[in-house]
């Protein structure tokens, strides 16, 4: 199999006010297979999100190639405006705050957004439009005004604007991190479901710890580099490493992965505190560690 | 959250709500240019009861119609006025001091009143009332694509519309919240002359302006995303297209306005002028 994405030492830095550059990608080689789930973890300012502008072709790296399907798409040239279209139809792009990417006052018409610059007819946008907003569980609001819409709503309309495009590729650029919990369990849902269901190969940029675990494979970015890259159970394992990048795995997480490590079987799919620690007292009690009546006690 | 009347939209699904943005606004303009060619008594009384026809068809109640006349009141006062003053010519009926009335100032103002009238009520039943904004905004981008080919941005103007207006109510919403940060931190609104609340105001501003420039930054990221390039090569979900329901309405429109037309040429009783 061959990987959808792939880039080459890809170079970027920015240049300030004052003509001073700023790097901001150094060198990043990496390759997203079709229908992998990765999550790239970083501290704010570790180049991520530059680095999901650079595979939409919003900036042009410095130095390095871009390889969507195996075809070069992005080096340092000035790439023609064909190839640009092509990459944005077949790789789609959530960002990060909700209101600033919805263009209608209708949510059927803005879901319609895309389809509609890629010059589909009115009946396919039409099947396309009803059939994202299924997807994402919005359909019965597809007449509603999106000011009326919670941001994970928003959120969920946004990323059924994408999937009309019938992309290969989702990019999430921190799009959970401006929702309250609730917001951010429905995108997740949302984005695991796609990637399962339909096979769409997803990027999710993220600082949250509990979503990359949701991943197949975590990148972690630092200082523009990848300093970790592997499944969500060695990169979790590794708390030491990940404090030194300013990134803290939570306890329940680093415990869930360290008894999975020891081959502790059984154990709850997300690193959820509560599950984790009913777990473990239930092993206690089989094992007569504790006594039977203390049903209530913390394991 | 706000819910903002844009325009007056009045959501309905009457034949009026139904009918093509764009035979519409044809038709309002027709209308409008009926109201100003015609002037005898006889042509208004059979145009108001063809428009009262029409409000009847649109199921928007009256008072709703009665309510949008009140900003013109003044408007009709004030002509009025100026037009029994101020207009010389035929008989005079009138004379106390420096108050002089003619027969011409008379049917002027009358006549003005009337057609204001007929006009706000026309707007209303056509456009504000019975016609959502993002279908106006449509129905004119329509209208006005043959303009297009001399260059001019038709597209551009509609797409420029549609995003106002989808911001509207998010700019409304982050007004208050600047507002409100701005009091807690012991901001004063309302109180103090105009000069001095509209000072208050400017750290209000500052913030909006700033934050609506970011998000039209980000906005034109998200729309390049999404391949947006222009009006070239660009389909629509929802293609406008007149229905029997458009035809039959211009046919009974267009029958309708010339017999008001030749009521005014046939029999002008009580014709207003001199």
């Amino acid at each position: 199999m061959s990987a959808f994405i792939e880039t080459r030492g890809l170079k970027f830095a920015y240049e300030d006010a004052d003509g001073v550059r700023h790097t901001a990608l150094d060198g990043i080689s990496l390759s997203f297979e079709r229908g992998e789930f990765t999550a790239i973890l970083g501290h704010n300012g570790s180049g991520k999100s530059t680095f999901a502008k650079l595979l939409n072709m919003i900036l042009i790296p410095d130095e390095g190639e871009i390889y969507v399907d195996g075809k070069l798409v992005s080096s340092h040239e000035e790439p023609d405006e064909d190839t640009v279209f092509e990459v944005r139809r077949r790789v789609g792009m959530v960002h990060q705050n909700p209101d600033n990417q919805i263009v209608a006052s209708v949510v059927e018409e803005d879901v319609a957004f895309g389809p509609e610059n890629l010059g589909i007819p009115p009946e396919e946008i039409r099947a396309r439009v009803d059939g994202a907003l299924d997807a994402v569980g919005m359909r019965k609001y597809a007449l509603s005004s999106p000011s009326h819409l919670s941001g994970g709503q928003k959120q969920r309309v946004a990323v059924a604007g994408i999937i009309a495009m019938l992309p290969e590729c989702i990019i999430f650029d921190e799009s959970t991190s401006m929702l309250d919990p609730s917001g951010r369990r429905e995108v997740m849902d949302t984005i695991l479901k796609l990637n399962r269901e339909r096979g769409i190969t997803i990027i999710h940029i993220t600082h949250e710890m509990e979503e990359a675990a949701l991943a197949d494979r975590v990148v972690v970015f630092s200082e523009g580099r990848v300093c970790l890259d592997g499944k969500p159970g060695e990169i979790f394992s590794r708390a030491e490493e990940l404090r030194a990048v300013s990134l803290d795995v939570p306890q329940s997480t680093a415990l869930l992965y360290e008894l999975r490590g020891l081959g502790v079987r059984q154990l709850p799919e997300t690193p959820d505190a509560g599950a984790c620690a009913r777990h473990i007292r239930d092993e206690l009690l089989r094992l007569g560690a504790l006594p039977l009546h203390g049903g209530d006690a913390n394991g | 959250m706000h819910d903002i009347a844009l325009g007056q939209y009045f959501p309905g699904d009457s034949v009026m709500h139904r009918l093509d943005p764009r035979v519409k606004l044809v038709s309002l303009i027709a209308y409008i240019t009926v109201i100003f060619v015609v002037n005898s008594a006889a042509s208004f009384l059979l145009l108001a009861a063809f428009t009262f026809a029409l409000l009847l068809l649109s199921r928007i109640p009256l008072s709703v119609y009665a309510r949008g006349m009140k900003p013109i009141l003044f408007i009709i006062i004030f002509t009025t006025v100026i037009n029994l003053l101020m207009t010389t010519g035929g008989r005079q009926l009138f004379s106390f001091g420096f108050i002089h009335i003619y027969e011409k100032g008379v049917i002027n103002a009358v006549l003005v009143s009337v057609r204001l009238c007929f006009l706000m009520l026309s707007s209303g039943l056509f456009l504000t009332y019975t016609t959502s904004p993002l279908s106006l905004t449509d129905g004119l981008e329509s209208l006005l694509s043959p303009l297009s080919k001399l260059r001019v941005p038709v597209h551009e103007f509609s797409m420029m519309m549609t995003i106002a207006l989808r911001f509207i109510p998010t700019l409304v919403e982050e007004t208050d919240k600047v507002m409100n940060a701005q009091k807690a931190r012991g901001a004063d609104f309302s109180s103090g002359g105009l000069i001095s609340r509209a000072k208050a105001l400017l750290p209000v501003m500052i913030p909006l302006f700033v934050s609506a420039f970011r998000r039209a930054d980000e906005l034109a990221v998200a729309m390049e995303c999404r391949c947006y390039r222009g009006g070239e090569g660009r389909t629509r979900m929802k293609v406008l297209r007149c229905g029997r329901v458009d035809v039959v309405f211009l046919a009974a429109f267009a029958l309708s306005a010339a017999a008001v037309v030749s009521v005014n040429v046939f029999f002008p009783l009580f014709a207003f002028k001199l």
